[in-house]
This record gives C-alpha cells, structure tokens and sequence, in this order.
C-alpha cells in the first residue's frame, strides 16, 4: 500500500501514516456576498494562539479574484527553480495560462525558510481532455500528477476564484506574511495548528484543497489507513500522509463526483449510530442504511471537528460523538464557525445567537440566491 | 503382522484413586479401557488412544493422565518420530494417511507476527462500556456510489445486492450434516440465530428440522449436489458454491457409506449406507462462466433475493481467481487458508497444499481494489483463527468477516484430537452414531457458542476502542494499525503492512 505515492515533500519529513494535531479552526462567511478584508480572520484566529504552536497556519479565501474568475487558480509552492521549471513545462503543454507570477509576500522574521511561491490562472487545454472528461476531473488528474510525479512541486491550491495561503508559522503571521490584508472575500476559513510529529513543511499546513473545496481540521482521523485506500480507487493519491487531506478528497468525490447533499455527507463522514438508524422512519431509515453500506470505509472515525467550504457553503462538522469543540454564531448575514465562541465576540459586536452542534450534525452557511454568486462545482 | 507403531500417548490411572466406576471404559469410543472383572481392576491398550480426554475429563476421581508417550526415536532432523510413524503405519495398511482437522505444520502463523495499534495522547482511546461501539457488518455487493431509482415501495438502489446482517463479523464455516451430528447442527444454528449471524450448513443439506434457523442460514451447494433442491434454497438466508477447501485444495470428499444413516441419506438425498462422494471439481464448472452460469442460476432461482457466495481454498492466484469470481457475479468470496479444519482428508494434501490465509488475504483485497471492485463483493475469510485477536488482524488486513469452523468446534468440547473421520468422536460432534451423539447436548452447546462469541465480541471491541475507533468498518482494510514484528521485506510487502517500529 505504500507503492506508488513518492512522497512529494522535502527528505527530512518524517515518514509517519500521518499527521497528528490539535488545532483552532475559524470560518466566516457573508452570506450576503460581502467581502471584507483578511483583518479579521486574523485577528481571530490569533486569538485562539493556545491552540497552535508556530508549526502551521493558513487561509482560504473566496471571491478574491474576481476578473479572473474563469480559470482555475493554480497556487503552488516549489524546492527550488528546478522544481519550478520541471513545474511550468508541464502546466504550459496542459493548460491555457491567462497569467503568470510569484504570489505577493512581504518579509518578516517570524516567518523562514520559505519555499517558491507562485500562482497560475489557468484553463485545461481542450485537446487534453479525454473522452467525457470534465475540466474539473481533468484538474482533479493534472493536480495529483504533478503532487505525485513531479519532484518538489506541490499544487497547494486549485480552485476558481479563491485561494489558499499556508505555510509554517503561527497563523497571524502568515497572514501577515501573505498580505491577507490585500484581499477582498466574502468567505474566509482560518487555521492554526499544532502538530505533534511533523517537522515544519508548507505542504503540511492546512487549508487542503482540491478545486474549490478546502478543508481545516481539528483532529486525528483513526480511519485514516481504509479512509485513504477507498479513495484511492477513485484516483485520489494521498500524498502528504495526513487525515486532513483524505477529508478534501472524500468531500470532493461525494459532493462533486457522486452528486450528493450536505446531509449526505455529514451521514458519510459521521454517520449516526446504528442503534438511531434503526428508529429513524423507513425512508430515511433506508437511506442511512445504505449510506452506510456503500461509504462505510469513508467513515472518519476519530475525534474531528472541520470546517469545509467551496465557493457558494461553509460547511461545520464534528465526529460522531463529538470529541473536538466546534460553536456557530449568526449576525445577520454573517455566519460564524469556530473552535471556540471568544473571537467571534471579538471581531463581531452584533452576534445574535451562538450554539453548539451534536456530533455528526452540520452546520450549512449557504450563499444567498441573488447574490450573483456562480453556484460553485457541485453546489 | 507386528506393527512397529509406538502409542503416540501413555495413559495413566492412579490405581489409589481410581474407584472402579468404569465412566472411562464407557466413554472411550476407542476402547482404549477395558475393566477386568474378576481381577477388579482397569487396563488401558495406549494404542488406541488418541489423545482426546474425554475419559481424563469425566473420571470423577481425576484418576487419569494422558501425556505424551516419552519414548524417545533416535534423534535425526529428517526423521523426526511423526516421519518414522507415518512410514510405519503406510508400510503395515498399504493406504493414503488420513486425518481430520486442520494442518499443524509449524508454518508461520504470521497473525502470531502481527502487532495491534492503540492511541495514545493526540486521540482518546474509547472505553466500550460506556461509549457505544459498533461491530454490525453488511456482507453483499455494494455499488461505488449512491443512485436511487424510483420512488417510495419501488425504490432501489443501483448496484445494491441483497445484504447479510451480521452483529458481529464472525460466522461459523462450513461443517456439514455428516460430518457432525445432527445435535451439533443444531446447537450452531441456535447460536448463529441468538447471536445475529450466521452457520454454513457445508454440503451435507439441510435437515427441514432445521429449516426454522433458515434467516441464519448459509446454504452450500458443492460438486456432489447433496440435499440442493427448491426448498433448501429456499430456506437459506445465502448461497454458497463451495469450489474448494483450505485443508485439502484440489480434492473433493468422502463420506464413507457407514456414515449415512437414513436421516443423512434423506437430507442429502442418495441411498442410505452409500458412500457420498463429491468431486474434486463441479462437473459443470470447467471454466470461469460456468461459474457464473451457476452464480446466476442459483440467483434466478432464489429471485435474486439473496446473495450469492463463492468459496475457495487459498491457493497461489488467489488474487486473480478472487477478481474473476467477482466479475462473475458473486456476491461474497470466501477463501479458506491451509490452516482451515475438515472433517477428513488426505494428511498429505492437508499439509502440503494451500497458503497461509494472512497471505491470501492480503493479496485478494489488495487485488480487488487495484481493479477498483472492491466494493462489488465482501471478503470472508477462513482457516485457522484461533481467537479474537487473530479476527480482529484479519479484518484489518481486509475480510469483511471470518468463518469460524474449529473454534465453534472447540467451543463445543473438541479437543482437536484429528479423529473425525473415524466417526467415532468421543465429544460427541464428528459422528453418527447415536450413543455418542447425545453427548451434546444442543442447548448447553449453543451457549457455550454464544459465550465464546460474545467474549470475542467484546474482546475485538476493546480493541477497537483503544485504537479509538468505535465502528468496525473504520478498521476494515485498515492496515496502518498493523505491524509486523519480525517479518522479511517481502513478507511485509504481500501483507501491506510496515514493521513495527517504522
Ligand atoms: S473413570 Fe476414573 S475412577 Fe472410574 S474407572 Fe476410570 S479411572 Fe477409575
Ligand atoms: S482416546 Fe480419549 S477417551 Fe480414549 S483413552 Fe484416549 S484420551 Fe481417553
Ligand atoms: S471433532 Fe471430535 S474427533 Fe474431531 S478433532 Fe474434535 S474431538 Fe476429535
């Protein structure tokens, strides 16, 4: 089982199944589709400093490029300029590249040992597509192959419209150093994190992604080995060896690829005991059965609690017997989801309400119609 | 002619204890005890012994020893005294050695070489008493995605086979009328049906007072064909074409005409006092369609209302006979290793032919997922698990459940003494003679099943909760919460596992 995924990432990462942390999680969404500035997640999430360490932070951003909306962002890091030309070839002779250029950094000393930074708005060149093939399969395919097979190259962020900034530092930081400032979205997700056995890589840090969706976690998945093996034989390569990843692609594949809702999946991710499977009414009695039965090996098991977001959702959930903290809140249009209540208070005078979720159950910010946001893949 | 055969046991009576009372002469169907009358004393022909301790076991006085006779064969690697032995007795009789049970060669168990995860600090382990914990197990063929067609009553679901509800991921093998009495089909199908699982009838038929177990039922049909007929499908909860068997890979069976009282003659349908014999192949399975041919025949005939299993021994292609067996149509594959128990078979081809079922295993999932159809059918594996701890390895390597044949057995009072076939079991559960056959009874036998069951069960979900999962199909498949301690690259490599320490 540990054929065939070279491990894209610098020779002294150690070689664990995968990544254990602790972590804070922050979400915050205009459902109204008003943007603010990354001044605010920031200081948000560097109010749950106790949470992380200074060995990961990051961001996910949507509806920051707006007059490039059409092509897909294409955000990696690289080892070197080799990487980065091994890189490029490859991008050119795959897709139509509308722009090209290094990722705007501003130097501080908190934040070291950078990699290369670049981004590349792109669309999948016609005549590469197979036969019935979706640009966005296509993507899914060009993105693990260049995690996979191209060395030092690391695609970090592929969605249309939005874009992940991480590396290795506390999450402020980052921010600071990323120039989150500069940014207009209407969604940001935010994490800080607090890994026990990872050395600092940028790879490493969250947000995942894939396409639009990206995934932040708290949490270990236990499942993690059977987890990565059913993706597996859908084409997902999980290359990074941590649980956060496998979450983005189980996310992808039941949302994108297999059509279906956000009930749905929070029934795969963490799905209800049997024992409350057996009372619920036939129908739905069925379907959970059947969810079951057919992802069972896409059962996250182990304490989580994760905020995934695509370009129109954000999406709150933790474990099935909710052994991570995660609080909502909602002040009119805005919606919150967090590790914990106090940064909410913090950055939002006018809080309405906040509430904590059951394990399994779902919190669904959802873009408002009208808002002349696209629906994002899948939505 | 003088046999030169040595007692392979010495039995021994404490003549200060032993009060005359003659259990031990009743109870050795051997008749390794004899009472002299008129000397008022007990003799013992250690010939006939073989080991099972039945009489060691009722003696009220606890008067008897058996143990291994210590005479000693000169000392050589090669011929080890079983080498010497097993010469000896083909030089006296002429014959092909028979033996009953499983092999036990010393090859490596490698569940023995298999190491368990549990958490630690970044992850709470989960206490089972207290926190719900889940062992329920779907076997059956599971689309990749969710479709839902139609509506309401008429709704079904793409690619969905019908299911088997297990609470537990244990079923009890294939052991059939014939074989066993009929008091010990008995008590394995009470246990299957209080336990939530399921018993394999093996290929003996179905004994219609045993019809009402039906939902808890595996129905075999092998090459000989006993006992199938519409009601026993009918009956059955699942099919299964049995192909092969661990302990003798290649080879059909025998069950000698003194065995087929007239209850066996009615179940399975051939004379009374006949030999049965299966095949060593299915006379209409040559090729891999046949095999489907007969997969969909048994689905046409059952209205496609139960799934449909295939059982093979563990041989070399496991891995590419499992993938065409799924490809053509079936439901569930079972693979039995060569640790796997029989009732009778050539010692030769017990111990010689097949794979260790770690191996097989690993090897057929590993297949089936390369080929993305993993999700098409479940694995069962079979031969030679020994305890929770072996079930719970195989599950994370990849079965979706085990079949437990000697274990139920052992649950039951066998002492895995290898004398099956003589029908002549002294517990009471290879045989048909009735005065030994009442030794079971079915009641306390279905008990002790479910006890040993349940104990398993709750064993595997401590397990569980200390690797902090609490549903077993987390750890399905799950093999980084395995290592190996002292395995070669190779070995590690086949098993998908990492060595501990790495
Ligand atoms: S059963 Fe025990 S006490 Fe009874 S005759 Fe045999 S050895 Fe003696
Ligand atoms: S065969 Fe069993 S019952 Fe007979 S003497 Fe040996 S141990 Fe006792
Ligand atoms: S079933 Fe009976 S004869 Fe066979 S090994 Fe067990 S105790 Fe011996």
């Amino acid at each position: 089982m540990f054929r065939g995924s070279s491990f894209n990432a610098p020779s002294r990462f150690f070689r664990d199944d995968k990544d254990f942390s602790g972590c804070s999680i922050f979400g915050m969404m205009d459902r109204g589709g008003g943007k603010v500035n990354g001044e605010p997640v920031i200081k948000a999430i560097a109010n749950m400093k106790e949470r992380s360490n200074g060995l990961g932070g990051g961001f996910a951003a949507y509806g920051i490029y707006p007059d490039l909306a059409e092509f897909y962002a294409l955000q990696l890091m690289f080892e070197d300029e080799c990487a980065r030309s091994r890189a490029e070839e490859f991008i050119r002779r795959s897709f139509e590249v509308a722009e090209a250029g290094p990722i705007p950094t501003r130097s501080i000393p908190e934040v070291t040992d950078i990699p290369l930074l670049w981004r590349y708005f792109v669309r999948p060149l016609p005549t590469c597509l197979q036969e019935e093939e979706g640009e966005d399969d296509y993507m899914v395919r060009a993105v693990m192959h260049i995690n996979v097979n191209i060395e030092g190259a690391f695609v970090f962020s592929s969605g249309k419209d939005m874009g992940v900034f991480k590396g290795v530092g506390f999450p402020e930081d980052i921010g600071r150093f990323f120039r989150l400032e500069e940014y207009e979205a209407y969604t940001w997700v935010a994490h800080g994190r607090f890994p026990t056995n990872t050395q600092g890589w940028w790879g490493g840090a969250h947000p995942f992604n894939i396409l639009d969706w990206s995934v932040v976690h708290n949490g270990e998945i236990s499942s993690y080995g059977i987890n990565r093996r059913h993706l597996e034989m859908f084409g997902y390569v999980c290359t990074l060896h941590t649980d956060t990843e496998v979450i983005a692609y189980a996310v992808d594949l039941l949302l994108r690829r297999h059509g279906l809702s956000v009930d749905d999946l929070a029934m795969v991710l963490a799905a209800p005991l049997w024992e409350q499977i057996d009372r619920l009414p036939r129908g739905k009695r069925e379907r959970a059965t059947a969810l079951r039965q057919i992802y069972g090996s896409l059962l996250m098991n182990g304490p989580f609690s994760i905020i995934i977001s695509n370009r129109t959702q954000m999406i709150g959930l933790t474990d099935r017997i909710r052994l991570r903290p995660l609080v909502a809140g909602r002040a009119g249009k805005m919606m919150y989801i967090s590790s914990e209540e106090a940064p909410m208070h913090l950055i939002e005078d006018g809080l309405e309400r906040t509430w904590i979720p059951s394990g399994g159950e779902p919190i669904v910010a959802e873009m408002e119609v009208g808002t002349g946001m696209r629906a994002g893949v899948g939505a | 002619m003088k046999s030169y055969i040595l007692p392979e046991f010495l039995v021994e009576r404490d003549d200060y204890r032993c009060i005359r009372c003659e259990v031990c002469v009743r109870q050795c169907a051997f008749e390794a005890h004899r009472y002299d009358a008129d000397e008022d004393a007990v003799f013992v022909d250690e010939s006939k012994c073989c080991g099972c301790l039945r009489c060691v076991t009722l003696c009220p006085t606890r008067a008897l020893t058996v143990r291994r006779n210590p005479t000693q064969t000169p000392d050589n690697y090669n011929w080890t005294r079983e080498q010497l032995m097993d010469a000896y007795k083909q030089a006296e009789t002429g014959g092909v050695l028979l033996t009953g049970m499983g092999c036990g060669r010393e090859l490596p168990i490698y569940w023995d070489r298999i190491v368990l995860d549990a958490s630690q600090v970044t992850n709470p382990s989960i206490d089972p008493l207290r926190e719900p914990m889940e062992l329920r197990t779907w076997l059956g063929a599971k689309p990749d995605r969710l479709d839902s067609q139609g509506e309401g009553k008429r709704r079904r679901i793409e690619g969905m086979g019908p299911q088997l509800k297990l609470e537990t991921p244990m079923m009890f093998s294939a052991i059939s009328y014939g074989a066993i009495s009929y008091n010990t089909c008995e008590a394995l199908a009470r246990a299957a049906a209080e336990l939530g699982t399921y018993y394999n009838t093996g290929e003996g038929g179905l004994r219609r007072d045993l019809y009402k177990y039906g939902r808890h039922t595996i129905c075999q049909v092998a090459s000989g064909r006993f006992g199938v007929h519409a009601d026993y499908l009918e009956a059955a909860a699942a099919l299964e074409i049995k192909i092969g068997q661990g302990a003798k890979p290649g080879i059909g069976g025998h069950l000698p005409g003194e065995k087929v009282s007239l209850e066996i003659s009615r179940t399975r349908m051939i004379p009374e006092g006949s030999d049965a014999i299966s095949p060593a192949p299915h006379h209409d399975i040559y090729s891999i369609e046949d095999l489907a041919q007969l997969i969909y025949a048994l689905k046409e005939a059952t209205h496609w209302t139960k799934p449909v299993s295939v059982k093979i021994a563990a041989v070399h292609n496991s891995a590419a006979i499992a993938s065409g067996i799924v490809r053509a149509g079936a439901d569930i594959v079972a693979i039995d290793g060569i640790r796997g128990g029989t009732g009778a078979a050539p010692t030769r081809i017990r111990d010689n032919v097949g794979i260790p079922i770690e191996l097989a295993l690993a090897a057929v999932d590993d297949r089936l997922r390369a080929e993305g159809i993993r999700n098409r059918a479940s694995i069962v594996v079979a031969g030679g698990f020994r305890n929770s701890g072996d079930v719970i390895k195989a599950i994370a390597l990849g079965a979706d459940a085990v079949y437990l044949g000697t274990p139920a057995l052992v649950a039951m009072g066998c002492h895995v003494c290898r004398k099956c076939y003589t029908g002549k079991c002294n517990w009471g559960i290879a045989t048909q003679d009735p005065y030994l056959s009442k030794r079971l009874n079915p009641e306390l036998a279905a008990r002790r099943l479910v006890n040993m069951i349940n104990a398993w069960s709750h064993e595997i979900m401590e397990m569980l909760g200390g690797m902090g999962i609490n549903a077993i199909e987390s750890l399905r498949g799950n093999r980084l919460r395995l290592r190996g301690v002292g395995l070669s690259r190779e070995e590690l490599d086949i098993l998908g596992i990492k060595h501990a320490g790495e």
